[in-house]
């Protein structure tokens, strides 16, 4: 069983002040064993505070962060599964599914996790997955209304993943747990 | 030479040891053989080491506490005695035939102990008979141990209340004399020890005789443990016999100790019911005394005892601390008027903290504080001491830590005042502990007023001061700096959008003077605060609009404020984040439905682009922002429209790397086919931008064949034939399924011909959307038709 903490968008300082306070607490070093983030952090204390929680930290850049070093796009193996990160104001129109699909299969990956939208999704597609974790934060967004502060936590055990995804509404913590399981044919096709 | 004489000293200590060993052996064979007069012989000879004048009062401690022990066995001897029959009263005369002094007095307190258990004579009798005759040790260093011995021994005999020596009447005051007797004696001989000896080794002598000062100390200690010593009794008679031989002693080192030692031996109800007392010996004190710590000291335990316990603060009120403690400030600082800065602040900092404790409810108070700190301070310009700073941090640190809440110390007139003599380093270190404070407790600062209040507070963040550039400030530091103030604008915050409008003005006034360095820190968030408010406006047409065209607060408005805010950032060598913002402001513009905003924003960007952007990296990013931004506008006319779609077409095409253009072009496809939108749906202009992407794909081929001899990656054309399947699945008529055939037909060819060169990736690629097709063809239903004739 491996926990990954997907998260992004944060965009501290410019639209919010930093992390809920709430989702802090949960958030406790030693429990989780990689951390993606799709980038839009802005700034170095988030990411010190990232690393903190988990020293294996990825991270895609977002157009507003100023670390020129993170990449456009990065892949990564977690157990079974194949991992795609990418912030995702490259693939036009924005948060559009069926182009996102094609980012996956670019990528060739089980999982795409993207943001930009700052809205929460989770697609079953084609086989794989495609998350959004939208904003860690609930900062203000130009697509999305009413952004609620939001992350996800996937629980990756041997073919199956459980996507947990943690919404803060109206000062309280909701969680949403959403079941996937890789099925054999795209098993076998890698 | 201090080896020398250490050395010398040590052989001296070990002499007087040898000496009492060899005595105390024989005095141990006489107290076996019950021989009193033989016992009374070497006993007396043993303390004759004590005479010594050789050695230092640590080394003397060593040889003083051998004597002591074996001294508990003589007691235990001459009780036997009196058991045994002998009169304690002839044994009280007997040891006075010891030769000499100091021993003869040893052993008359170590009998008067068996005296007084004895209770053959009333215990104050006995006790007053020893502490007179202690006078005859004038020698410091041995009077002190000799009186400590007497307070040892005597301090289980007092004749307190309840002890079983209490006599017939008033014998407490006897008891508590003396040990004040005792006290003063001790005391007395504690300040002359500086003056023995050659005065070159003061200072070694003073550090020898601080070492002494809990012999002294332990008589207040045992005055603290006498069940006698009521509220009254301490009023009325310790307290001010101690005062009176601590002020008169004239020793700063006493003077220091004895203050501390009073305040912290006896219970804190008492200090508050004899404040005026206490007080008044602050002034009187020697001017080189630190008076300051004593004081802070004491408001720091009547702080903690206030917050003890609600039930106390009554008492608090009752004898007006406040107001004594302030007055006993004011006059201490008059005589003591060398006393640094440092000192002065100290002493605001513990009477602010005492008096948030004991009246939270009295702001006037902390404000008369920090006005009477501020009168100490004034005249002396910034202050630059080190220590002065840091109290004054301290000292306006405590309301904020008090009350959590910055509200609370923007009420306090006082308090910018203060904060004006920091100097420029500390004064942003407080406005950083401002901005934290804010921040930790959440604090929603809701009108432009209260904005305007706090930015006066914090300026030495918002703004270079008097013409000083912070050049010698470290990059990572004046980020750091930087972005707390911009998490601070989050924070100012009114649900009331008139209200909102006025806190934004106030915010643009003061982060517009900051300068280039600050702006691209500061103007983001303002402009995100504005978008928020835009939006919030925007659920309300124009004609609900409650305040009218006329009204301040209109999108309009907030968008005509917004450009002049962003206009300052292209200035300042941050274009692209100005840029951003742009897009940014279009897209809300675009949701308000005003057309002419959305299409200036958009012209800023489009300039922007083309005259300040020019690294190949950052292009590529803003053309993925300005096609994503458009994609979504459904604002503008046709014209307008048309004229934006085509620059963007255009400048993707002008990028520098090949596939970089590739990708920005197919990008653009997506600006003619918008779903939910059926006046964007241009079939053919699609088709265009595709078989121009395919175009530069081939031209990117190329080149790499040139330049390596080897035919470039196939990636683009795979990501191009994805965009045909997209175009085709969305029903554009243009793309058939002989041109998806074709192009498939085309990468095959690629990947087989011998100059290929091999790409995993690509390979990867290909095979997943050969499996899509695949998967799409199974699907059966619209999707299994339309799919159906593609043979892969």
């Amino acid at each position: 069983m491996v926990l990954v903490l997907a998260l992004g968008d944060l965009h501290v300082p410019h639209r919010a002040p930093d992390i809920p306070a709430k989702f802090k607490s949960m958030l406790v070093p030693g429990k989780i064993q990689h951390i993606i983030c799709t980038g839009n952090l802005c700034i170095k204390e988030v990411h010190d505070y990232l690393k903190t929680l988990c020293p294996d930290l990825h991270i895609t850049r977002g157009e507003y962060d100023d670390e020129t070093r993170y990449p456009e796009t990065k892949t990564l193996t977690i157990g079974q599964f194949k991992l795609g990160l990418c912030h995702g104001h490259q693939v036009i129109p924005w948060g559009d599914l069926d182009s996102l699909a094609m980012l996956q299969r670019q990528l060739d990956v089980d999982i795409l996790v993207t943001g930009h939208t700052h809205q929460f999704t989770a697609y079953k597609h084609e086989g794989g997955v495609v998350i959004n974790p939208g904003s860690a934060t609930g900062a203000y967004s130009s697509i999305t209304y009413d952004v609620n502060p939001s992350f996800v936590l996937m629980d990756i055990d041997g073919l199956r993943v459980v996507v947990y995804v943690y919404e803060l509404i109206d000062g309280e913590v909701k969680v949403d747990k959403i079941d996937f399981k890789k099925t054999s044919s795209s098993q076998s096709a890698h | 030479m201090m080896l020398d004489g250490t050395e010398d000293e040590e052989k001296f200590l070990a002499a007087g040891i040898a000496g009492l060993q060899q005595n105390s052996f024989y005095m141990h064979r006489a107290l076996d053989s019950n021989n009193l007069r033989d016992a009374l012989k070497y006993s007396a000879q043993m303390l004759s080491e004590l005479r010594t004048s050789k050695l230092s009062p640590h080394k003397y401690y060593e040889l003083y506490m051998r004597a002591f022990d074996q001294l508990r066995k003589l007691e235990m001897f001459f009780e036997e005695e009196t058991r045994r029959g002998c009169s304690i009263i002839d044994l009280y005369e007997l040891v006075q035939h010891a030769g000499n002094i100091l021993p003869r007095l040893y052993l008359l307190c170590t009998v008067g102990s068996v005296y007084i258990k004895s209770k053959e004579a009333p215990a104050k009798d006995v006790l007053k008979d020893l502490v007179e005759m202690c006078r005859g040790i004038q020698n410091p260093v041995r009077g002190l141990f000799l009186r400590s011995y007497l307070s040892q021994v005597s301090r289980d005999k007092l004749p307190d209340i309840g002890s079983e020596y209490e006599g017939d009447a008033d014998t407490v005051s006897d008891a508590v004399e003396f040990v004040l007797q005792n006290f003063t004696e001790m005391n007395k001989l504690w300040v002359r020890m500086q003056h023995q000896g050659p005065s070159r080794e003061k200072e070694k002598r003073e550090k020898e005789r601080s070492e002494l000062r809990d012999l002294v100390g332990k008589n207040l200690h045992v005055l603290s443990q006498i069940e006698g010593v009521d509220l009254d009794m301490y009023k009325e008679v310790v307290l001010p016999r101690v005062l009176e031989q601590v002020v008169n002693c004239k020793d700063e080192l006493a003077q220091f100790y004895l203050m501390d030692c009073i305040i912290q031996v006896f219970p804190d109800e008492y200090h508050l019911q004899t404040l005026d007392v206490l007080l008044s010996a602050y002034p009187q004190l020697q001017p080189s005394v630190d008076i300051k710590t004593v004081l802070s000291q004491l408001m720091e335990r009547l702080s903690n005892y206030a917050a003890s316990s609600t039930e106390v603060l009554p008492e608090f009120l009752q004898v007006e601390a406040f107001s004594k403690l302030s007055n006993a400030i004011g006059k201490v600082i008059e005589a003591q008027p060398d006393m640094p800065t440092a000192g002065v602040v100290t002493l605001y900092s513990s009477l602010l903290t005492f008096t948030l404790h004991v009246h939270p409810d009295r702001l006037d108070y902390a404000d008369q504080v920090l006005g009477a700190c501020v009168k100490n301070l004034s005249g002396k310009g910034k202050i630059e001491d080190k220590k002065a700073t840091k109290q004054i941090v301290a000292l306006l640190s405590a309301p904020l830590e008090k009350y959590n809440d910055i509200m609370t110390a923007l009420k306090l007139s006082n308090y910018p005042r203060v904060m004006e003599y920091l100097d420029i380093p500390t004064n942003k270190v407080m406005a950083t502990v401002i901005i934290q404070s804010i921040m930790k407790n959440g604090t929603r600062i809701s009108t432009s007023d209260k904005v305007e209040a706090l930015f006066e507070l914090i300026k030495g963040l918002i703004k270079d001061s008097d013409g000083t550039p912070n050049d010698e400030l470290d990059e990572d530091d004046f980020k750091e700096e930087q972005n707390s103030v911009a998490r601070l604008i989050q924070m100012l915050y009114n649900d009331d959008p008139e209200e909102m409008f006025k806190i934004i003005e106030t915010v643009r006034k003061h982060v517009l003077t900051g300068g280039s360095k600050r702006l691209p820190f500061t103007v983001p968030p303002l402009i995100f605060s504005s978008l928020k408010l835009v939006r919030q406006l925007q659920g309300h047409g124009q004609e609900e609009n409650p305040f009218g065209d006329d009204a301040s607060t209109s999108p309009k408005k907030i968008f005509q404020l917004l450009n002049q805010t962003i206009e300052t950032l292209s200035g300042v060598l941050a274009p692209e984040l100005a840029l951003q913002l742009c897009l940014q402001c279009a897209e809300a513009a675009n949701d308000c439905e005003l057309e002419p905003v959305a299409y200036e924003f958009f012209t800023q960007a489009y300039i922007l682009y083309e005259e300040e952007i020019s690294d190949s990296r950052a292009q590529v990013t803003a053309i993925h922002l300005i096609i994503g931004t458009l994609q979504r506008m459904h604002v503008f006319g046709v014209e307008n429209r048309d004229t934006l779609t085509h620059k963007a077409t255009g400048y993707s095409a002008k990028l520098l790397k090949k596939p970089d253009q590739c990708r920005a072009v197919y990008a653009c496809s997506h600006l003619f086919w918008v779903d939910d939108h059926d006046n964007m749906k241009d079939g053919e202009r699609v088709l265009l931008c595709l078989k121009r992407a395919l175009r530069i794909a081939n031209a990117a081929q190329q080149m790499a064949n040139a330049a390596r001899g080897s035919t470039g990656s196939v990636m683009l054309f795979i990501e191009i034939l994805n965009k045909y399947l997209y175009f085709f699945e969305k029903g554009n008529p243009q793309v058939t399924v002989a041109s998806i055939q074709g192009l498939i037909e085309l990468i095959m060819n690629e990947m087989q011909s011998d100059s290929a060169t091999p790409d995993p990736s690509a390979d990867a690629f290909l095979a997943t959307t050969m499996r899509y097709i695949q998967f799409q063809k199974q699907k059966g239903g619209t999707v299994g038709e339309k799919y159906e004739p593609i043979k892969v």
